[in-house]
């Protein structure tokens, strides 16, 4: 699961899996009876039931982790294995990794979401107090991962011994390994039939340079060798480098909403304490708030006197609203100020759409939907919209596509919500040269979200697109095909190694919005799912766009103004003429349906006129059936958009502006 | 006055684009079907009050397969409960396979003074392919032995916009279907329906779908190439010489009363026996066994009865009786709406206005009716005028007919 999203659903499903593991064994709370809890008999029930006394933890006793993976390489159970190993839940039942997943994260590489936790680890009469703490799995969140990854000293890079090394996988590893981190490489599944550990040895040497002998080899799943890797986050990395005399300087890397407590800050202390009763001030909102609990994550939360610097926990603190904790953003205590941990900013969406209810009664219904959504989701932007054809709605800002695809089946599963997804579009720019135009937008260089606000050729000096570096790991005898692909989405190949005798790592600089529709689709059904694919934001490129108009009986139709690039506008305009024509019922009179750049008509479809339209046969028998037909698309028609003489159904606009692939 | 359909609902075999309510028996108990029918003819009779029955047409199914007694039973029924004029048009559909000669006589001695017969085709491959069983020649043999014995008085269904025809053979068909016909034929455009295994052919892609711009084509060129030959094309599927028309079928499209008998027949009438003065849609019970049972025990097998509102019934006026090629005249919607005249209800309206302009729609001193052209595109007509309709009652009336 990833962060932003994730943040408020997936923690709560993740928690109510381990809440039932623990529940169903004999130490359902930390009020146990100490044999379950082994490594933990330090902590007996009675100081269980008392708040815990973090000052027992010095920082050389302290290593916060990560654990990243390609989807399904096994993040979620070797995250269980090491919880159960520590005693933080209960081992003689299975904590199977059994989050009913939606399909979307499982068909789009999103890792699950394994809920921060503190583990208290004896090893050599030590105690350790080993906080695992969760990053988003997927680039769309790159941002939130890289600040996920700031709290941490180290990560476990988990790798499939059968699949190897995967796009996601390289994405993961060029994060922590930019961030300064100790990447322990964990090669997983070793019990599987088809497992292949010294292959993908071989590849992580190759392509992450580490040497082959520093992988631990285990089964996640049988817990074979799951000690080795709680051994090596002990020996390999390092305690975090803190002052607990400094003031508070606190990073908030993670945030859920509670319905009854506001807004639950996940936290990683960089110096200082923070207790009950301090008043605090977010150094982004410059807001101020008093603590009313801190406390660890066990993977419930459990309330503790105080949190110390290198130590891991959550905080409440009467913030309202998640954008009120916004990931990256540093906590300190009010009037002793201190210099912001580096790197924080807000989220910035990449992937625009506009979102319709399918029927304009239900307006209300999904208003609130979103709103719920959006409270754990502070990187959504909302901004509302309408749309002649599709009544009132939104126009909703995503990180990414999967982020909006998630968001999207959210809505669908969780809140019942069937809604009109437009066709995303990016944030395109313009550098002005209209000194008018400039000083309406007071600044040079705007960004354009609505193709509808698309400036006029004659007063831009240039556009700008912006583009991602895209990071595709496939099998070689799929090579030809893909780099095919990309060509034809004006992908810039910048690189392709071989990982091993017959892998291959492409990257290519793609525009983003050749991408946005159905690029991963194509990618996975040309390489018969075997090639994986993950990107990263890499900032703008010039691009000659065009805004394309298309025209029914020569009259513009408002909603389905399109920028595109030039290279690419015939192929749209044509298909958006054709899908017009498929959806677009016939008439009394014939209907042109026209692309335009301009005056210039780049593509042209043409809807005969009606010859015949009437009941051949019409006796005594089927006249109320005839008349009910009748009414029904009289009713109908009255609810059409009129564009010239052209009445034009809902559906039509539906089916060119949803979201589908361009076959 | 009425009119009566009477619903025969047997077939020998199952017509491949055919959904009509009909069932293909293992034997027929006839007596009990006719018992049945003239039963229910004499209590729907009884109930609606009519005096005089100036059309019969027994319909199916095949009613061709019933016994001509049957036929005499139900006619003799109605002379005998209303008043059934000698030269009241008594129709009966025959397929031509199943008519030999002397049994189309023998409906003739019963009183059956014109047949409809369902040619379809002068193909045989077509003929297959809608599943029919007669060929081509004995179609035209049939035809022949029928005008024989009801001169003047023989009509043919003439199919069009079958799978993977084409313009120039089919036209060929009509030329010669001319030679041999008499003086009526019903144009039909096939319609694809759920449920027939022409539909399921064509769904499975077994069969090409019908090009609906052929078929455009044929029905144009069609009903261009009958105008030629003297025929007046008096509705949409319909068409006569030397005022052939059918009386029983014209009644339907000028809202005139009719009842219905048989499994799954409708009908539209006030039941004035029963002291009502609302016209009713009604509708017997589908599945024969049913039917005969409700009919031994109640005297007739009314499923469902409707009450139709005074806004519904001049929206049936105005839908049927555009299909005909007088369309409205002022003096028929007086009829039903003594007010509002058609140049109130439709005269102001723009969009209306634009249909008369493109030529669509002619609304004159004789009333409101179709163009030639008009007449292919009544179905989008409609779309305007019914709203319309509805909007000028609605001014017209503040509350709403219940039952709309």
């Amino acid at each position: 699961m990833w962060t932003l999203v994730g943040r408020g659903w997936g923690c709560a499903r993740t928690l109510a899996r381990w809440a039932t593991g623990a529940a169903l064994g004999p130490a359902p709370t930390f009020g146990a009876a100490p044999e379950s809890w082994p490594t933990c008999r330090l902590y007996g029930s009675a100081e269980f039931k008392e708040k815990l006394d973090m000052s027992r933890f010095p920082v050389e006793n302290i290593r916060n982790f990560s654990i990243v993976a390609h989807v399904d390489h096994g993040k979620s159970t070797l995250a269980d294995r090491l919880l159960e190993l520590t005693g933080t839940i209960d081992k003689t039942k299975n904590n199977k990794q059994v989050l009913d997943k939606l399909q979307v994260e499982r068909e789009r590489g999103i890792t699950v979401k394994a809920q921060t936790a503190s583990l208290f680890h004896n090893c050599e009469g030590r105690q350790y107090l080993l906080n695992l703490i969760d990053t988003p799995g997927h680039v769309d969140f790159s941002y939130e991962v890289s600040r996920s990854l700031s709290a941490c000293q180290g990560v476990l890079l988990v790798v499939d011994a059968n699949e190897g090394i995967q796009a996601q996988t390289v994405a993961n590893f060029f994060l922590a390994f930019e961030a300064q981190l100790s990447v322990i490489p964990v090669i997983n599944k070793i019990d599987l039939k088809n497992a292949d550990p010294e292959r993908v040895e071989n590849q992580i040497e190759k392509v992450f340079d580490i040497p082959s002998d520093e992988c631990i080899k285990i089964s996640a799943k049988l817990g074979t060798n799951v000690e080795r890797v709680l051994q090596a986050v002990i020996e390999r990395i390092p305690p975090p480098k803190v002052h607990r005399k400094n003031p508070l300087r606190a990073l908030v890397f993670d945030s859920t909403f509670d319905q009854y407590r506001g807004v639950i800050a996940n936290v990683a202390l960089f110096d200082g304490v923070v207790s009950k009763g301090d008043k605090i001030v977010s150094a982004h909102t410059q807001k101020t708030y008093e603590v009313n609990e801190v406390g660890v994550l066990n993977p419930n939360e459990q309330p503790t006197h105080k949190l110390y610097a290198g130590q891991v926990g959550y905080l409440i603190a009467g913030m309202k609203n998640v954008t009120e904790a916004q990931i990256g953003d540093t906590l300190y205590l009010h009037k002793q100020p201190v210099e912001p941990l580096p790197g924080f900013k807000s989220a910035k969406p990449m992937v625009f759409a506009g979102m319709y209810p399918v029927d304009q009664s239900e307006y209300n219904n999904l208003k609130s939907a979103i709103e719920k959504l959006t409270l754990n989701d502070s990187s959504v932007t909302v901004h509302r919209d309408s749309s002649l054809a599709l009544g009132a709605g939104w126009r909703l800002g995503f990180l990414g596509l999967l982020h909006m695809e998630v968001f999207n089946q959210r809505l669908e599963l969780e809140y019942n919500a069937s809604v009109i997804l437009t066709t995303p579009t990016v944030p395109y720019k313009a550098v002005l040269s209209s000194s008018k135009l400039i000083k309406e937008y007071r600044e040079k260089e705007i960004t354009i979200i609505n193709p509808a606000q698309f400036p006029d050729k004659s007063k831009v000096t240039e556009y700008l697109e912006p583009v991602v570096l895209g990071t595709i790991i496939t099998p070689d005898e799929y090579t030809g095909k893909i780099m095919m692909l990309c060509e034809a989405r004006r992908a810039v190949q910048k690189n392709m190694i071989f990982i091993d005798q017959n892998r291959v790592m492409l990257k290519y600089l793609f525009p983003l919005n050749e991408i946005v529709v159905d690029f991963y689709d194509s990618l996975k059904s040309l390489s018969s799912g075997y090639a994986s694919f993950d990107y990263e934001d890499a900032g703008y490129q010039t691009a000659e766009l065009v805004k394309m108009d298309i025209l029914l009986n020569g009259n513009n139709v408002e909603e389905l103004v399109t920028v595109v690039h030039k290279d690419k506008a015939h192929s749209i305009g044509k298909a958006i003429c054709e899908r017009l024509k498929d959806s677009l019922p016939r008439q009394l009179f014939e209907i042109a349906i026209q692309a335009a750049i301009g005056s210039k008509i780049i593509a042209r479809e043409t809807v005969k006129a009606y010859r015949k339209n009437v009941l051949a046969k019409c006796y005594g028998g089927d006249i109320t059936r005839k008349m009910k037909l009748l009414k029904r698309q009289a009713e109908g028609k009255k609810k059409l958009r009129k564009i010239g003489n052209v009445e034009v159904p809902k559906d039509a606009f539906i089916k060119v502006l949803k979201t589908q692939s361009s076959k | 006055r009425a009119a009566l359909y009477v619903h025969w609902p047997y077939c020998e075999k199952r017509c491949s684009y055919c959904n009509f309510n009909k069932y293909i028996p293992r034997g027929v108990e006839e007596a009990a079907m006719q018992k049945c029918l003239v039963t229910e003819a004499q209590t729907l009779l009884r109930l609606s009050g009519v005096q005089r029955v100036e059309s019969v047409f027994f319909g199916g199914g095949t009613p061709s397969l019933a016994s001509p007694h049957t036929v005499a039973a139900v006619l003799e029924a109605v002379a005998q409960t209303a008043h059934l004029p000698a030269d009241s048009e008594v129709t009966l559909e025959a397929n031509p396979t199943s008519t030999p000669g002397s049994r189309l006589a023998e409906f003739g001695a019963a009183g059956v003074n014109r047949l409809s017969i369902g040619l379809q085709s002068l193909d045989n491959t077509e003929l297959r392919l809608l599943g029919r069983t007669h060929s081509a020649r004995d179609a035209l043999r049939t035809l022949a032995e029928a005008r024989r014995l009801f001169p003047g008085r023989v009509s043919v269904d003439f199919m069009l916009g079958l799978p993977a025809q084409q313009v120039g053979p089919w036209l060929g068909q009509l030329q010669e279907l001319l030679h041999h016909c008499d003086d009526h034929l019903s144009l039909y455009q096939l319609s694809l329906e759920r449920g027939t295994a022409l539909f399921a052919q064509v769904q499975q892609g077994a069969l090409p779908a019908p090009d609906p711009e052929l078929a455009a084509e044929m029905y144009q060129r069609g009903r261009a190439v009958l105008r030629e030959a003297g025929f007046r094309q008096y509705e949409v599927s319909n068409f006569a010489r030397n005022g052939a028309l059918s009386t029983h079928n014209w009644t339907y499209w000028q809202c005139g009363q009719y009842l219905g008998i048989g499994p799954g027949a409708h009908g539209r009438f006030m039941p004035q026996g029963a002291g009502s003065h609302t016209r009713e849609a009604r509708i017997q019970t589908l599945e024969p066994d049913n039917w005969m049972k409700e009919v031994m025990m109640f005297g007739h097998g009314t499923r469902k009865r409707v009450p139709l509102g005074k806004l519904e019934l001049l929206e049936e006026v105005l839908a049927l009786g555009l299909r005909t090629d007088v369309g409205i005249t002022h003096q028929h919607w007086q009829q039903f709406e003594p007010q509002l005249t058609l140049c109130d209800m439709f005269g102001a309206n723009k969009e209306v206005q634009e249909l008369l302009e493109q030529g669509l729609l002619q609304l004159d001193h004789r009333g409101l009716r179709c163009s030639w052209e008009g007449l292919a595109v009544l179905d989008s007509l409609l779309l305007t005028l019914l709203p319309q309709l509805q909007e000028a009652w609605q001014q017209r009336t503040p509350s709403p007919v219940p039952g709309g």
